[in-house]
């Protein structure tokens, strides 16, 4: 036998002739993993923004208006000659600052009312879901606007408002949890030890539907970010000259054949953003029962 | 006789019913309608019957996870404060009445408040039937036995984890299975789980709602040997509600018979098995099935459903399912009366047809 074919066989040995498919689970891990990893990078951008940037994102340079993207400029300039790499780390801290404030604000509300829903029943439960089913009837963006034009415009308003207006989501997502975590056995054994009812609460019902809050939580997160985006695209959100994707978006709309990079790098942060909280909030959901992960 | 550790006395549960427009109480569902019910220090009484007859809620009420909707319950009261209390109550004079009252928030346990309630939750435990159920799937095992330890507020820090350990020890698991989730754990450990935590403020009476119905047949004797040694070990005193007859003639000293509502028999075990006078009794014995081909059994076979406890049978509750049903049942409600030494039995006809 010659060494020729000999080697070529351990090759082929060496390497299975059908690659086995990937698994869809494996897939979604791999996608879970990627967006922490753009989030994580996004955060840690929205950070060192100051030291990471390469220019200072109000800074004009009139001479250099609607610059291509190119070595000098990463993503190219908008219409006033501004660097748009460095406006889209700038705008990415507004967009998580969003994020995090109004999700915080949502859950705190929600996750009060729901429980004050939850434990008391009757009229009280009554009158506090009909307030928040009131909140959840109005469409989304209108309701934010109308927020918004009464406590004037601004990042600030923007936040309290979305918070407000999620907060429901939350309220219905602990209260449903709850009434059904108040009567597993642990808490009917917790209550016969002589467990106050903020024990109960703080230390059988809440641990055991934080899950399905995170995983509601991530989703909002994403939806926020389009908010605040849409708000400031109208004008109602992060006042000029602060940096937006969303009015980023706005001042490219005038310029979309002239100078498309205006429009498309701020549009595909803003997407990207959105879909790694909804991949992490979707895989969340399944991984986060601890029955299930064994 | 020996002392009684739990005397009950004409409990009543009504479960209201809202129906309507305006969610108006249209009906109750009675539950545990008048038991009286003497538990002694030390024994283990089974409590048995048919699905929804009433023998949880009874056992929950005791527990006072269920308030109790009239009668009392005393726990460790001595026999003179309750013979005072109830000749007070029945009293004609209703100045003795409101003095009975009055003495009822302190001695009554449907009655007493919150604060006063807390130390004798103490003395009361209980063991649920699914203990995948009954332990909370995000906390440690640590965490889970020593619950009741913080609650109370008994003991802290280092005291809790030896105590925790010791307890442990107690149902049979070990150092190692402390640091893990209640998921980690076969039905059969998670009882153990359930047991050492009912255990951990040293009580003096536990209910045992159905602790081995959940679980495999192999199993249910290893828990039952288990809550025996158990109980001869710390002097336990258990109501031990369930379906299965057969365990509770293993664990038993007493057995209550409870049919919709109603005490229907009460007696050592021994003379229940052997001699069981009430009607509702011999059906339920003859539905154990005997291990031996050549036995002939002859199987009382009830026809007829459970009636609805929102609108129970008048008279014997009995009577409709009953083959010794006459007159005197459908009018008149019997009582619970001495039948023999410690055996009682409700029921007009158990002379004539034992």
């Amino acid at each position: 036998m010659n060494s020729h074919g000999q080697k070529a066989s351990e090759k082929l040995l060496q390497k299975p002739l059908i690659k086995p498919p990937r698994s869809k689970a494996s897939q979604r891990n791999r996608l879970f993993y990627a967006s922490i990893i753009y989030l994580v990078i996004l955060g840690a951008a929205a950070l060192a923004a100051p030291i990471i940037s390469p220019y200072n994102p109000n800074d004009q340079h009139l001479e250099e208006r609607f610059a291509p993207p190119s070595g000098k400029y990463l993503l190219g300039t908008d219409n006033f000659g501004r660097d748009l790499f460095s406006r889209i780390i700038y705008g990415s801290r507004s967009a998580l600052l969003v994020g995090i404030v109004s999700v915080s604000i949502a859950v705190v509300i929600g996750l009060t009312v729901g429980m004050i829903a939850a434990l008391s029943e009757g009229l009280v439960d009554n009158i506090l879901m009909l307030l928040m089913d009131s909140i959840l009837s109005f469409p989304t963006v209108l309701l934010a606007i109308t927020v918004v034009s009464f406590l004037g415009y601004g990042l600030l308003q923007v936040m309290l408002a979305i918070g407000v207006i999620f907060s429901p989501v939350f309220a219905r997502i602990v209260r449903a949890e709850a009434l059904s975590i108040k009567t597993e056995g642990y808490v009917e054994a917790s209550r016969a030890l002589g467990s106050s009812q903020l024990k109960i609460v703080f230390l059988h019902i809440i641990p055991n539907l934080l899950g399905k809050v995170v995983v509601q939580g991530s989703i909002t997160f994403a939806i926020s970010v389009v908010i605040e985006a849409s708000l400031s695209f109208l004008g109602l959100g992060t006042q000029p000259p602060t940096a937006s994707w969303g009015l980023m978006l706005k001042d490219a709309r005038n310029y979309l054949v002239q100078a498309p990079w205006m429009a498309i790098y701020p549009g595909v942060a803003l997407a990207l953003t959105v879909l790694s909280f909804n991949i992490i909030g979707d895989t969340l959901s399944e991984k986060i029962n601890p029955r299930i992960q064994g | 006789m020996a002392e009684n550790l739990i005397d009950i006395r004409e409990l009543k549960k009504y479960y209201p019913v809202h129906g309507g427009i305006f969610k108006r109480h249209i009906a109750d569902i009675k539950a545990v309608d008048g038991v009286d019910l003497k538990i002694e220090k030390g024994e283990c009484l089974g409590l048995v019957g048919e699905s929804g007859c009433g023998k949880t809620t009874l056992g929950k009420t005791i527990l006072r996870l269920h308030g109790a909707t009239s009668g009392r319950i005393y726990f460790g009261q001595s026999e003179d404060i309750i013979e005072r209390i109830e000749s007070l109550l029945k009293s004609e004079n209703p100045e003795e009445r409101q003095e009975g009252e009055k003495l009822l928030r302190q001695h009554d346990l449907t009655r007493l408040s919150r604060k006063n309630l807390l130390p004798l939750r103490k003395k009361i435990q209980i063991v649920f039937q699914d203990p995948s159920n009954s332990l909370n799937p995000r906390m440690l095992v640590k965490a889970i036995i020593a619950e009741p330890l913080i609650a109370q507020r008994l003991m802290s820090g280092k005291d809790i984890e030896k105590r925790v350990l010791e307890l442990l020890y107690t149902v049979g698991l070990a150092k190692e299975h402390m640091m893990r989730y209640p998921h980690e754990f076969s039905g059969g450990q998670r009882q153990r789980i359930a047991i050492a935590r009912a255990l951990a403020t040293y009580p003096e009476f536990i209910l045992m709602d159905e602790p081995t119905s959940a679980l495999d047949v192999s199993v249910q004797a290893q828990i039952l040997n288990l809550l025996k040694k158990l109980q001869d070990e710390f002097k336990l005193t258990y109501l031990f509600v369930t379906h299965h007859l057969l365990v509770v003639k293993h664990i038993s000293n007493r057995i209550a018979v409870m049919y919709l509502g109603k005490m229907a028999e009460l007696g050592p075990t021994a003379e229940i098995f052997d001699k069981p006078l009430h009607p509702y009794t011999k059906a339920l014995l003859s539905a154990i099935p005997i291990p031996d081909p050549k036995t002939k059994m002859e199987k009382i076979i009830l026809s007829g459903d459970v009636p609805n406890p929102i609108n129970p049978p008048s008279g014997c509750r009995f009577h409709p399912r009953c083959k010794y049903a006459k007159d005197i049942c459908r009018e008149v409600e019997p009582k619970l009366e001495v039948a023999e030494g410690r055996h009682q039995v409700a029921c007009h006809r158990w002379k004539e047809i034992s």
